[in-house]
């Protein structure tokens, strides 16, 4: 913008139309640096770094200080001149004439380095902002999964034989939202293979459907009328827990069908799988639920069931045949 | 214009008339000369369309409204919803489900907002599947409308996105079941399926996080999504012009002159072959502007 009337301190110079302009100078970089070190210093060590970053900052500014007042002390400004070379055959031809260089693809000028310092700081400013953000929305979903043990209480209270529908609070700072379902039965004792020694075998089968995750039921009658059986409700040392007695003829899902035979294996549906099934220990006598495990299949029954472990899949998911190559990498599970 | 031979002097009541008229026309003027908007909104609400436009036409601006409507309605229902899983101990329910029935039982007015936000999520998404329906119909996704149909598809897909993350925020059985069932249907699709579920439930298993990341996804990522969206899809509309209906005697009468339309494609750093049966487009020289 030219104004029309030239303001005292440029009137001067107004003949050559030439901005007055401030000499070049890098010393209020260096004055920055040091009030950002004066500023981390007060959170680290405000004795210490706060003190270099002042004498940085005061070191720099004085020097900046210098220079901007150059021109006012009448000091020569030193100022290196813009160089373009001539070229060559110009200069033989007539050594006088000033030819305008065109500008090459292999130089680099002002703007076009401007240009790229301008959208390369851009990118990694946005970068810087939008890396840590989006970790932040992703990442707390996958990492740290913590595997919750659920205590059901002592094992002998679960009579032989008899199936119950479990429910149980999974993760007691969620509450309701993480109660779950299991269709569980005492098969008795069997012997490990590993230690021929006799321990307790349940089965533990998640009524989580394997289609879409809906909550299949047991069919068939349940409670203290057909079982003969009382519903046990108790308070566990992970929360609340029910047991109520039923006699399956399998388990249905209520959301698209899907029908399975009371080992969960599939024998309706659009279900890909057997029902999935909870690991478990015994700790002190007492049954404690681990994490899921999916089955493709069961053959068997009880304690003698032969079941077909594989990792904890999601609901829809093929965990045999050529159809698992569709889900080839799964997210971290506990 | 009106300067004649004689002059006559304003009557008391001329002088008044034009006190007002400068008094109702400054601050226009003032808004016009520093923004350029009241020019622009001009453009945009008298521009020029094909004569023989059809009632149809106005199906977008009718998705346009039923968007406005969820936005404002949204906005208002924020102020009473809380999208917390964790129980209440005085009742034994879950907070988000209360402020549901607070504002649907409670609070003056509640069950007309939420009622409005609740149905207006359907007519939003029927009138989307109406306008598309119209602009197949009519063939007005073609050149040089094809990037607007893709914008639009963004669009619809956008609206649904948020029909499904609102279903959950009611937090009742019907609620957490669809969820549970909708994200699980995510989950199945090859490769990538499981990575999305657990993202979108915010760990294994849907919990008070998958409530509250329902919630910022429902009423401030996918709105602003949205917004951005139909920002580009009215740009586009402005830029191309209405087509006229199939049917029109004067066909692409708002078509512009092909000198107006090279510099329209100034941006462009090749020139770009014509299609087949652009030429009939193109005005004739001293046609109509």
């Amino acid at each position: 913008m030219e104004s029309e009337q030239p303001s005292p301190d440029t009137e001067h110079e107004s003949a050559r139309e030439e901005a007055h302009l401030p000499s070049p100078t890098l010393w209020p970089i260096g004055f920055a640096i040091g009030i950002v070190v004066v500023l981390v210093g007060l959170i680290i060590d405000p004795l210490l770094i706060s003190t270099i970053g002042a004498v940085i900052a005061i070191v720099f500014g004085f020097l900046w200080a210098r220079d901007a007042t150059a021109e006012l002390r009448e000091e020569r400004v030193v100022v290196e001149p813009e160089r373009r070379e001539l070229p060559d055959a110009g200069a033989e031809d007539d050594p006088h004439q000033v030819t305008l260089t065109p500008v090459t693809d292999t130089q680099v000028t002002r703007s076009v380095f401007l240009e790229g310092a301008t959208l390369g700081l851009g990118a990694a400013i946005g970068g810087l902002i939008t890396i840590p953000v989006a970790g932040f929305a992703v990442l707390p979903g996958f990492l740290g999964q913590e595997l919750h043990k659920v205590d059901l209480g002592p094992i002998e209270r679960f009579p032989l034989n008899q199936w119950y529908v479990a429910t149980f609070i999974v993760d007691p700072t969620q509450g309701e939202v993480s109660k779950r379902a299991a269709f569980l039965r005492n098969n008795g004792t069997v012997a490990d293979p590993k230690t021929n020694q006799q321990v307790p075998s349940f089965s533990i089968i998640s009524n989580r459907c394997t289609h879409l995750g809906c909550p299949t039921q047991a069919n068939g009658p349940s409670g203290l009328r057909f079982t003969g059986k009382p519903t046990i409700k108790q308070h566990t040392l992970t929360g609340p827990a029910e047991f109520v007695p039923v006699v399956p003829a399998g388990y249905g899902c209520p959301c698209h069908g899907s029908q399975f035979d009371t080992e969960g294996n599939r024998t309706a549906g659009p279900a890909p799988r057997a029902l999935d099934r909870y690991a478990f220990e015994i700790n002190h006598g007492r049954l404690v639920l681990l994490g899921t495990y999916s089955v493709s299949e069961v053959v068997g029954t009880g304690a003698q069931a032969q079941i077909y472990k594989y990792k904890q899949a999601g609901p829809g998911e093929h965990i045999n045949g050529p159809e698992q190559w569709l889900y080839p990498l799964q997210p971290p599970h506990n | 214009m009106a300067t004649t031979a004689y002059k006559r002097k304003p009557s008391k009541s001329e002088l008044r008339r034009q006190t007002v008229e400068e008094l109702v026309v400054y601050p226009f003027d003032w808004l016009e000369e520093r923004s350029g908007l009241v020019g622009g909104i001009k453009y945009f609400l008298f521009r020029k369309v094909p004569a023989d436009i059809n009632w149809m036409q106005t199906l977008g601006s009718a998705a346009l409204t039923a968007f406005l409507v969820q936005a404002i309605t949204g906005v208002i229902l924020a102020m009473y919803y809380v999208p917390s899983a964790d129980i209440d101990p005085h009742t034994g329910q879950p907070v988000a489900w209360e402020s549901i029935v607070n504002i649907t039982d409670h609070l003056t007015l509640g069950w007309l907002v939420r009622g409005m936000h609740r149905w207006g999520a359907s007519i939003f998404i029927i009138l989307m599947f109406l306008h598309m329906g119209r602009v197949f119909l009519f063939g007005a996704y073609k050149y040089p409308r094809e990037l607007n149909w893709i914008v639009g598809v963004l669009i619809l897909v956008m609206g649904m996105m948020e029909g499904f993350t609102g279903y959950l925020l009611p937090w009742d059985q019907t609620a957490y079941w669809a969820t549970v069932v909708g994200i699980n249907l995510n989950g199945t699709a090859p490769f990538l399926g499981p990575w999305l579920a657990q993202f979108l439930r915010g760990g294994q298993e849907i919990s008070g996080a998958t409530l509250t990341r329902f919630y910022s996804l429902h009423m401030l990522v996918i709105p602003g999504g949205i917004i951005a969206l139909i920002t580009l899809h009215l740009y586009l509309v402005i830029r191309l012009g209405v087509t006229s209906p199939p049917w029109s005697e004067d066909a692409a009468g708002g078509e512009p002159e092909e000198a107006d339309a090279e510099r329209r494609r100034s941006g462009l750093t090749r020139p770009v072959p014509r299609p087949a049966g652009a030429q009939a487009m193109q005005a004739e020289p001293g046609g109509s502007e």
